[in-house]
């Protein structure tokens, strides 16, 4: 059963004519609203702003509002339809503001910058010295035990630290299909290094 | 938390993990049960996990609670 106010904007979504037009111009202006106070939260922590990110906010809500007339006949009804509806505008804001952040910036996806790893997870360098054997083994876990697709999103995202966002694109994939390829390298490396000993890692 | 136990909880993954699609599905329903009942990670654990491990699924959700609070 839905709300009153959700059952509303399904019915004028999918209703044709002046109705429809009308409800998709509601659509966007809250969609716009949404993208504008989610690039904002996320403003604090970026260098875009002003026209950059109104523009962003833009194309955000445009491209969300495609999305959402695209999946309406998906939506079941589970929560609100303008929380459903946010999702799309949030998920295109991360998107778009992540890669804008990252435009210009180094994407090297082949580069492996091993000395990067330490710092990655913090070691200091007297810990990076004491767990050099450890060090060692993952990467050698990951030079002969991943695929080299595995090992291109890991060298990306783990050393390079790209965000999986800006990978994604890179790879013309998108952020669901790197996640697995990084969550198999993830289980890949760990059971390559139980193997060789580190029971600690089990 | 020390650097050796964040590499340890970096690699260590977790099957009921639903990965970032199934998480998108189910996020406004999730975001509406917390806020309205606080025990969305109880209903639905395996999207709690992964918003443990995703860091971009984990920052949509806070700007999914940030929008309808």
């Amino acid at each position: 059963m839905l709300d009153p106010e959700t059952a509303a904007w399904v019915s004028d979504l999918k209703a044709s004519g002046p109705r429809r037009e009308e409800a998709l111009e509601r659509l966007h202006t809250v969609l716009l609203q949404a993208a504008r106070r989610e690039a904002r939260r996320r403003a604090i922590d970026s260098p875009v702003s002003g026209v950059e990110l109104n523009d962003i906010v833009q194309q955000a809500a445009d491209d969300a509002m495609v999305a959402i007339v695209a999946k309406l006949d998906q939506f079941r009804g589970e929560s609100r339809f303008t929380t459903w509806a946010y999702k799309f505008a949030v998920l295109e804001v991360a998107s778009k503001l992540t890669r804008h952040a990252w435009r210009g910036g180094p994407v090297i996806l082949d580069s492996e910058a091993w000395l990067q790893l330490p710092d990655r997870f913090g070691f200091t360098p007297e810990e990076a010295f004491e767990q050099r054997e450890l060090l060692a083994s993952i990467q050698e876990a990951v030079q002969t035990a991943l695929t080299p697709r595995q090992r291109r999103v890991f060298v990306a995202i783990v050393l390079n630290a790209v965000p999986l966002d800006v990978v994604a694109a890179e790879l013309a994939s998108n952020r669901n299909a790197l996640y697995k390829t990084l969550f198999d390298a993830r289980r890949k490396v760990r059971t390559f290094l139980v193997a060789k000993g580190y029971t600690e890692f089990e | 938390m020390s650097a050796l136990s964040k590499l340890k909880r970096f690699l260590k993954t977790d099957p009921e993990d639903p990965g970032c699609a199934e998480t998108f599905a189910l996020i406004d329903v999730y975001v509406e049960r917390e806020l309205a009942r606080g025990d969305a990670a109880d209903r639905y654990p395996g999207i709690a996990k992964h918003l443990a491990t995703c860091g971009p699924c984990a920052e949509d959700y806070r700007g999914m609670i940030s929008l309808l609070s």
